[in-house]
């Protein structure tokens, strides 16, 4: 299969691998997938309480190329949003962004389904009410 | 200067050896004759080729010239021998025992055969990828015709105990196929001395051209024989009929010469190759060798690495050129039915990778090869959330995932 040159780019040079420290109550964690289904995927984000705007954002994901590629175009994504506009991610833009042919489209739900959660994991951690999500487009 | 990609697919089709080429070069031009023409000088000089590469075949796998049967390749040779036995002894039982690890042409020409009313048993391997022989034995009934297990694994290179699962087949009146397709020209394969009736090879996998195999037919002790499975001009003895394709048979020919002379010093060299390359790839922790290491082809390896994705890992070693146990270039997620034939989780079979060796690899390939995948295994891993749980000693099984 022919990857887009974003895909390569993302998977040749991934931004923000890493760990934050989920101690920590400004950092929210989201993890999906399964190792046999062929893709895992971690992401965080560190959230400023004062303006709930994202100031820092790290992946790590066992997955093909384009899973690498829409975990690492999320973070990028994510950094300085505001908690309320990285929930408006929508998978098919990450779609587009990297043109993702049909069969890799469940990449780009993971990472959809991976904000949402990392979201929801700061929200339960500062006692808000965990959000009631919808799913991504399959 | 190194050529990238580096071609390390040696056991899917190898390259043509340039003096196989010449060989078959008049054959293609000047000598165009029809070897079945009997009446004039075109016709016998095909002939006379014919002959000539019959005879440098059957000196390979130590036969008689006349029971090579020319094919287009070891899919149609595997087709042959077991469609063309079942339909010719069908007066004497109807059952054939064969393996779970088989290519697909035997496993697909077993299910065929299952259709049309046979009975198949496929016998499971064990962990290096060899048959029981208690099992075969076991499994051996009066109706038993034909036990077809091939010689060396395309997927691990494991070599099955050719000469014992033959005695055991003869004992009790079955005949014995072996598919020779990787093993032939890679290491010693004498028919009279292994006890094999049946034998599917192809010169593609040997430096000769693709379309071009033979199905060896034991014609004496005992005379064997299959009904031919295309109606045409009655040639080969009249179990393959079709015009004989000239210059590939040549270039066969030519190819299991050069084998016959070069083999064991090929499989030296390789050999070596080979273990360094897998020594070396198995210093990256959590790697694993699939198949027997004791008996197996010399110049193939197939090495696991955990949790490092398979389709992920093939991207990221993209100068070279070899097979992963992952299907997932297609919609499907199916991996390798061969690793998990021999027990491997699908995640370990999804992140295999099949380095096969040829004549033409050199130590500089090799080098290059294991850094190259040493650094691609290390980087995945540095990014894989897996990885980071296993070294803070999480223990990957107990975690309740978010399917999809």
């Amino acid at each position: 299969m022919a990857y887009s040159d974003k895909v390569i780019d993302h998977y040749s040079n991934p931004r923000n691998v890493g760990t934050l420290d989920k101690s920590k109550k400004s950092v929210g964690t989201g993890l999906v997938g399964a190792p046999e289904c062929g893709d895992v995927m971690r992401l965080q984000i560190e959230v400023d309480e004062a303006t709930n705007t994202i100031t820092d954002a790290k992946f790590k994901t066992f997955g093909c190329g384009s899973a690498i590629a829409s975990s690492s175009l999320a973070t990028e994504w994510l950094k300085g949003k505001t908690v309320d506009e990285a929930l408006a991610i929508d998978n098919m833009e990450i779609v587009e962004e990297l043109a993702l042919p049909p069969v890799k489209i469940h990449c780009s739900v993971l990472a959809e389904d991976a904000i949402k959660m990392a979201i929801n994991d700061y929200r339960v951690k500062n006692g808000m009410p965990a959000l009631e999500l919808e799913k991504a487009h399959h | 200067m190194l050529k990238l990609p580096i071609y390390l697919d040696n056991n899917a089709t190898t390259p043509l050896d340039p003096r196989v080429l010449e060989a078959m070069m008049p054959y293609l031009t000047d000598v165009f004759g029809n070897a079945a023409s009997r009446n004039h000088p075109f016709g016998w000089a095909a002939e006379e080729g014919v002959d000539y590469a019959r005879e440098q075949i059957s000196q390979l796998i130590n036969c008689d010239p006349k029971e090579i049967i020319f094919t287009s390749g070891a899919t149609e040779s595997d087709n042959l021998g077991i469609k063309g036995v079942f339909e010719m002894y069908a007066q004497r039982g109807n059952h054939i025992i064969t393996t779970t690890t088989e290519h697909k042409a035997v496993l697909d020409t077993c299910k065929h055969i299952e259709k049309l009313g046979g009975k198949v048993t496929y016998l499971p391997v064990n962990e290096q990828g060899l048959i029981s022989l208690e099992e075969l034995e076991a499994a051996m009934t009066p109706q038993t015709i034909l036990v077809t297990i091939m010689y060396g694994n395309n997927e691990t290179g494991t070599v099955q105990p050719i000469r014992e699962i033959a005695a055991i087949a003869h004992k009790h009146g079955a005949l014995f196929m072996s598919d020779g397709t990787q093993a032939v020209g890679k290491i010693p394969v004498d028919v009279l001395a292994d006890g094999i009736d049946l034998m599917a090879f192809t010169a593609h996998k040997m430096y000769g051209p693709k379309g071009v195999g033979a199905l060896y037919v034991r014609r004496k002790n005992p005379r064997v024989k299959v009904t031919a499975q295309m109606d045409g001009g009655g040639h080969e003895r009249g179990m393959r009929s079709g015009t004989l394709n000239v210059p590939g048979i040549v270039g066969f020919g030519k190819a299991c010469e050069l084998a016959r002379l070069e083999m064991a010093a090929d499989a030296e060299r390789l050999s070596k190759l080979r273990d360094q390359l897998e020594k070396e790839l198995l210093t990256l922790e959590e790697s694993y060798v699939n198949g027997s290491r004791e008996h197996r082809l010399p110049h193939v390896t197939n090495i696991s690495f955990k949790y490092v994705e398979g389709e992920g890992l093939m991207m990221g070693v993209k100068d070279l050129a070899v097979s992963s146990g992952s299907a997932c270039t297609s919609a499907s997620l199916e991996p390798s039915y061969v690793l998990k034939a021999l027990g491997l989780s699908d995640d370990l079979a999804h992140s295999s990778l099949r380095f096969g060796l040829s004549r033409f690899t050199t130590q500089e390939q090799i080098d290059y090869a294991i850094n190259h995948v040493k650094e691609a295994v290390t980087k995945l891993r540095d990014m894989s959330p897996l990885w980071e749980m296993h070294k803070e000693g999480v223990d990957l099984s107990t975690i309740e995932w978010a399917e999809h």
